[in-house]
């Protein structure tokens, strides 16, 4: 995994609560085998105004002139910032692997889905918090100001906007170690095989039926 | 101390615990062709073999079409999706499995149907799978959640799963509920209180006599939905219920073990006294039969509801949200949910496509005929078992006469992945999770409601209030 440190980024605004996983990435693309390529159909169904399936060339498609990530001013966005509650339903990693295939590193929204905030974290992007006040006026200055860029400090845990307010984040210390360290958890986990066998001992003689 | 059942499943599968990181020991890990190849590729890529390979259950269902099975895998039309389904057979060939129900066995099926008719889900287990409803299973008193594809490599290779402990959330439900509510009701209506992001970051614990009153099959239905409420898990303590349902399935404790397994899964509940971090109560008569009219679940309402006028939103995002949901689902604000007529009909999916949501649907469905305006009515039993049992009570006869498409099993219009979806613009009354836009096909239109409100609807050819239509 990528370690993710620092970023400048160029925000996009995607104004809407509980974006789900299906929009995030319809289903007929989750029929692939790979983990890469997901990223032309990111928001398909909002962003083409065709139906689109896996095979398509999607430079040819109809492209969906109001749909705000289309805007030739969020061209090479890396930061997308939204409303709460991004990332519900479904648990397809494929969404992640989507939006981080379309260029975003950071996600700015006042809540997450449990599921997506944890897959984000396991392919190096970096799921921020921050209050309904906040997210509203970052809305309100990304919409205003063309070419609006943040700064994102995952080592000092801040947001720092263009005119110079600095919004403080919350993140799991194990979470952001390994952000910071590109560390593979399975690695990690892998550092406690000895407890990981005493633990399954012990397990199996308590409950013999659960290892039939 | 008093401990939730949340607690003891979580302290009781604890391997190591550093600075309120946890890394929890997985029991089942459940498979399915979707989320998996990617995480057998990256054990292929690292050389890495699963720990346990009797941990792993899989079956193929999100793909599988359900018609066309006397051709075998080369009645999937779609190259790509007979392709995800190969290689599941593939990599389960190369890696192993306790068991694996392979495209048309007769015990192939929706995976969260598959598990607990095997008894691959006890009580007292965590179990995993890489698909958001897996908080189905916690109706056994386990501890089961959803997880990504990375997670799905990683229990592979580890037999864990790295978490954080969840906060608790209890919902109450006492009374007795009223007749046509059923524990999909109970979902619906407990979203609809809560909000989908409600339960972000909690465990939730349903309890209550109307909770204690729901048989195997409702309480499945009901933690299925935790998840839309925005809860990885959902669980339910251990009973006489949950127990007399393990009992004698092909994978449950034989019996040397059964009443060492019995004794222990009789601890399985929240200790008297244990403290949850919120609590949330229902009134069991006060729910009604309901209806999602929008595009999230939590846009839900009574049967004899109307669609939500905007005054009623509670801030401005939400405005936006309805705004968007009437646009999209074809609806002005205020029409009762009685008048909204549909096109197609769909009983089945995780959530609804047991033996007893069969029956139910076929109770309502028996000596009638699909409204003229129905183009299409599925009925897509959860599992090979469940159409088997079904068919050996007729009820493939009933909705047969009745006008209704009796498939083979899989997880179908639910997720639409297959062949089986709503085209642009059409209404279906549908059994499954998500109403979300594009969720049964791009510009489909899903109102959820339980198998006894959707055979009614079939029926009527538009919502109807089903206890005044028995």
């Amino acid at each position: 995994m990528n370690p993710f440190t620092k970023l400048d980024g160029l925000v996009a605004p995607l104004d809407r609560a509980n974006v789900d996983t299906d929009a995030i990435i319809p289903k007929q693309f989750l029929k692939s085998i790979k983990r890469s390529g997901f990223g032309p159909n990111a928001f398909d169904e909002w962003r083409y105004l065709d139906h689109g399936e896996p095979g398509m060339d999607n430079s040819k498609r109809k492209i969906n002139p109001d749909f705000v990530l289309n805007q030739s001013r969020y061209q090479g966005a890396s930061i997308l910032l939204t409303r709460e509650n991004f990332g519900c339903g479904s648990s397809r990693e494929h969404a992640p692997w989507a939006l981080e295939d379309f260029g975003f590193k950071v996600i700015i929204a006042s809540s997450f889905a449990d599921i997506f905030f944890n897959n984000c974290f396991k392919n190096g992007m970096l799921p921020i918090v921050l209050s309904a006040e906040i997210v509203d006026t970052l809305f309100n200055q990304v919409t205003a100001v063309e070419g609006y860029k943040i700064n994102v400090d995952l080592s000092a845990q801040t947001v720092t906007t263009p005119s110079g307010e600095v919004y403080k984040f919350e993140v799991d210390a194990f979470r952001r170690h390994c952000l910071l360290n590109g560390l593979d958890d399975i690695g990690l986990t892998m550092q406690q095989q000895d407890k990981i066998k005493v633990f399954e001992a012990k397990h199996k003689q308590a409950q013999p039926w659960l290892f039939a | 101390m008093a401990k939730t059942l949340y607690d003891k499943l979580f302290d009781s599968h604890v391997v190591h615990e550093e600075n309120g990181t946890a890394l929890i020991y997985i029991d089942r890990h459940l498979v399915h062709e979707v989320t998996s190849p990617q995480a057998f590729e990256g054990l292929r890529l690292a050389g890495r073999k699963p720990w346990r390979i009797s941990s792993i259950v899989a079956t193929a269902d999100h793909n599988t079409p359900t018609n066309g099975w006397d051709k075998g895998l080369a009645g999937i039309a779609d190259p790509v999706a007979r392709l995800q389904i190969e290689t599941l057979s593939d990599n389960i060939r190369e890696f192993g499995a306790k068991a694996y129900f392979p495209f048309m066995d007769a015990r192939q099926g929706i995976v969260h149907v598959v598990g607990p008719e095997q008894g691959a889900t006890l009580p007292g287990m965590t179990v995993v799978c890489g698909d958001s409803h897996t908080s189905t299973h916690g109706a056994f008193g386990a501890l089961a959640h959803g997880i990504g594809t990375s997670e799905v490599e990683h229990v592979m290779a580890t037999q864990c799963l790295v978490q954080k402990k969840s906060k608790t959330m209890q919902i109450l439900v006492d009374g007795e509920l009223g007749n046509g509510v059923t524990a999909k009701d109970v979902a619906l209506a407990i979203i609809g209180k809560t909000g989908t992001a409600g339960g972000n970051g909690y465990a939730i614990e349903f309890a209550g006599s109307a909770i204690r009153s729901l048989s195997m099959e409702g309480r499945m239905t009901l933690c299925n939905m935790a998840i839309e409420a925005g809860a990885r898990a959902g669980m339910i303590a251990v009973d006489d219920t949950t127990i007399d349902y393990v009992k004698g399935r092909p994978f449950s404790p034989k019996a040397e073990q059964w009443d060492a397994a019995v004794t222990y899964w009789r601890t399985l509940h929240s200790d008297a006294g244990a403290e949850f971090d919120a609590v949330v109560t229902l009134n069991a008569e006060d729910i009604q039969p309901q209806v999602t009219w929008g595009t999230s679940p939590e846009m839900v309402v009574a049967i004899d509801g109307r669609v939500p006028s905007l005054d009623l939103a509670k801030n401005e995002v939400q405005r936006g949200d309805w705004e968007r949901a009437y646009a999209y689902m074809g609806l002005t604000p205020n029409t009762p949910i009685s008048e909204i007529n549909i096109d197609k009909v769909f009983i089945g999916s995780c959530t609804n496509s047991r033996i007893e949501d069969l029956r139910a649907a076929a109770a309502v469905a028996k000596g009638k005929h699909i409204a003229p305006n129905i183009k299409l009515a599925l009925v897509v039993p959860g599992s090979g078992l469940v159409k088997a049992q079904a068919e050996q009570e007729g009820l493939d006869k009933i909705f047969i006469e009745a006008g209704f498409e009796w498939r083979e099993p899989g997880c179908s219009m639910c997720l639409a992945m297959n062949a089986d979806r709503l085209e642009p613009g059409e209404r279906c009354a549908s059994t499954s999770n998500r109403n979300f836009e594009g969720r049964q096909g791009q510009g489909g239109r899903t109102h959820l409601v339980s198998p006894e409100m959707a055979a009614a609807a079939a029926v009527a050819g538009h919502f109807v209030d089903v206890r005044q239509f028995v």
